[in-house]
């Protein structure tokens, strides 16, 4: 990580006649990575990203882009750099005159000098990607909500930017279509290396692909950090909000969320030091995500997830617990367990899965290559948390590998 | 005191009045100049001015046809019985031909235009700035100026004089429709009259004032809809509001730019 922030707010101020909206925001923004903007509705959240790419110049305060304020920008300069740019906007904001297929190519259109069978390559691709069929002469009005923000996500991306800002990419989107939104901009991010600004209301969906997380309210930023610490963040302000959007369960999958999970672990870990009830924990990551994003599509790729999980859901007891530990990983907590009854846990597993639903999904391909890791471990008395993770996270070998 | 502060606040009301009128006509001057500019800049947006042409042009061929017909036809009675007074008749061409082609032509195909297309630009483009579109555009690094205006600039500038020749021709024909089939003038006397009254300078006022004409609907109309966010109201009241403002403001300039182009060109 540079240490030079690649965008700067450097006590922004932003009135809109009597109502201060931004009040000082000193924000980061590395090269990179993806950042994600939380906080309640109305905060300001989007007038901040607006104040990021020029829409609205600050009232107080700069913004600095490679340690230069915009402000002192010449014409060609800030035009250079807006090309660099890409937003999307939280109504869409998709051109109610032009088709499906012809917003996405207008950016390629009429800033780029690609030849025609080019554009519609990219655009085709775009589209195919976001899971949009048959819908390229249709016309925003003729469009659901969440395919107009897939229109839009795809409008956003379609010219490989270098920083892409999104002002609530998923709201109003299914769980499995929101998962392949988020799982689409941590695939481009990783692959392009892009820098994302997300304002973003879907905890704790967002920090599993958010590198840094910044909280705004009344006006300031009160938070910022790593997914992690801000989990861990000890201000009432910022616990209060995460807690109150987080639900028990993860909107995928189904299973229980991270922070229940978590909960749930320390249970288990103080049950064996005050009782020295035996539990184990599994954990299962599928190994190819990725690629079988690539090949099958997002939506396809997160809907096997979602049936893998059901999969896990259905073998376990009713005393068992297993959560979303990470993108591609879940993890199982198995009460009154040791590690040989853990192993055979998994074998069962193993063995029914030649029968589960998991490759039912709409975009089935030949040539995938479905594989999952398991590492099993059994927790001591004197064993901490995070190194039992550890341990589970090193031990993980080959358990299940499908070839179609 | 009060007395001098209740003088002076209608005369600072007016001086701010003034003073906001003023940076209101020079922004839209500029807005205009900008538009102007970048209909040339290259790569010509050859099928957005297409589209342009058919929308304002082609889409108003039969209102004007229609309005133009009866101009005509009213101006041929009216002139008929006006003439029959002093026993000319026979000049019934020109008293239709000369005013339809000088100011009736110009003026009522403006109006006209206004009403079917300018009404149209300005609530289009008004709702494109309240969903975001334009901010959109700009995002892209796309010159919405280049983008929205300077089509519908070029689009107005070729289309306002060909409309109003349009509405000239099919208005000497209502008047012949009155004069000569009505009430009997002859026709070889009423188009021989058309033609040895009307001469060059006649036209080119006419086509003169259909280009001011142009530049006048489609900058007020364009400008109302693009800075409806600078309103007070917000939204579909916003939007509603530039349509009203764009409509009347653009119906009044034009007939005091008519006076006042008349008054230089005669």
């Amino acid at each position: 990580m540079s240490t030079q922030p690649l965008i700067e707010l450097n006590n922004t101020v932003k009135r809109f006649g009597e109502n201060t909206v931004l009040n000082g925001v000193n924000l980061s923004i590395f090269r990179g990575e993806i950042t994600s903007i939380i906080g309640k509705s109305g905060v300001g959240k989007s007038v901040l990203l607006k104040h990021i790419i020029g829409l609205f110049e600050p009232d107080g305060g700069e913004v600095l882009y490679e340690g230069k304020p915009l402000s002192s920008m010449k014409r060609a300069e800030k035009k250079a750099l807006k090309r660099k740019f890409s937003y999307m906007f939280q109504e869409s904001a998709l051109f109610d005159f032009l088709s499906v297929f012809e917003n996405i190519a207008l950016p390629l259109q009429e800033t780029t000098s690609y030849p025609e069978a080019e554009i519609h390559r990219r655009v085709r691709d775009k589209m195919h990607q976001l899971d949009l069929h048959k819908v390229d002469g249709k016309y925003p009005s003729q469009l659901s909500g969440g395919m107009k923000k897939r229109v839009a996500l795809a409008r956003a991306l379609v010219t490989d930017p270098e920083i892409v800002l999104f002002d609530e990419p998923t709201t109003g989107l299914d769980p499995i279509r929101k998962s392949a939104v988020h799982s689409m901009i941590s695939d481009y991010q990783k692959r392009f290396g892009f820098t994302g600004i997300i304002v973003s209301h879907e905890i704790p969906d967002i920090f599993f692909i958010s590198q840094r997380v910044a909280m705004i309210d009344a006006g300031r930023i009160v938070f910022e950090g790593t997914p992690e610490e801000i989990q861990k963040a000890s201000d009432p302000v910022v616990q209060n909000f995460i807690q109150g959007l987080e639900s028990p369960h993860d909107d995928l999958t189904g299973v229980a969320s991270q922070s229940l999970g978590q909960k749930r672990l320390q249970q288990e870990m103080s049950r064996l030091q005050r009782h020295e009830i035996p539990f184990s924990i599994v954990l299962l990551s599928i190994d190819n995500l990725e690629d079988i994003d690539r090949i099958a599509g997002h939506v396809a790729c997160q809907t096997m997830l979602k049936n893998f999980a059901n999969h896990v859901k259905q073998n376990i007891y009713i005393t068992d617990t297993c959560f979303r530990y990470d993108m591609n990983k879940i993890l199982v907590i198995l009460p009154d367990t040791n590690s040989s009854q853990a192993k055979l846990f998994c074998e069962k597993l193993s063995r029914n899965m030649e029968n589960a639903a998991v490759f039912e999904t709409p975009d089935f391909t030949s040539g995938l290559c479905y594989s999952v890791r398991a590492g099993i471990a059994q927790a001591k008395k004197d064993s901490q948390l995070q190194s039992l993770l550890e341990n589970a996270e090193a031990r993980q070998q080959l358990f299940y590998e499908c070839r179609i | 005191m009060d007395f001098l502060v209740t003088l002076k606040s209608p005369i600072s009301a007016l001086g701010q009045q003034t003073i906001t009128i003023i940076r209101d006509l020079g922004r839209i001057f500029l807005f205009f100049c900008e538009g102007f500019v970048l209909i040339f800049t290259l790569p010509l947006q050859i099928s957005k001015f297409k589209q342009q042409i058919y929308f304002i042009g082609m889409k108003s061929v039969f209102v004007i046809c229609l309005t133009g017909a009866f101009t005509g036809m009213v101006l041929g009675l009216q002139g008929y019985y006006a003439l029959l007074r002093v026993g000319s008749t026979g000049y019934l061409g020109a008293a239709v031909a000369i005013p339809l082609i000088r100011e009736m032509g110009p003026v009522l195909t403006a109006i006209m235009v206004i009403a079917r297309g300018g009404s149209a630009m300005a609530a289009e483009i008004g709702i494109m700035r309240v969903s975001e579109q334009i901010d959109a555009l700009e995002t892209m690094d796309i010159n919405p100026i280049r983008f929205l205006i300077s089509p519908r600039i070029a689009a107005a500038l070729v289309c306002f004089p060909m409309l109003t020749a349009l509405f000239d021709v099919v208005g000497i024909f209502g008047g012949y429709l009155t004069g000569s089939v009505l009430l009997g003038v002859n026709p070889s006397l009423y188009f021989s009259r058309v033609e040895s009254s009307v001469n060059m300078e006649d036209i080119t006022e006419g086509f003169i004032k259909a280009i001011v004409f142009a530049v006048v609907v489609v900058t007020i109309c364009c400008f109302q809809g693009y800075y409806t966010h600078m309103r007070t109201e917000f939204g579909a009241k916003g939007v509603s509001l530039s349509t009203t403002r764009a409509v009347v403001f653009s119906c009044v300039v034009i007939l005091i730019v008519d006076y006042v182009l008349t008054s230089f060109l005669l």
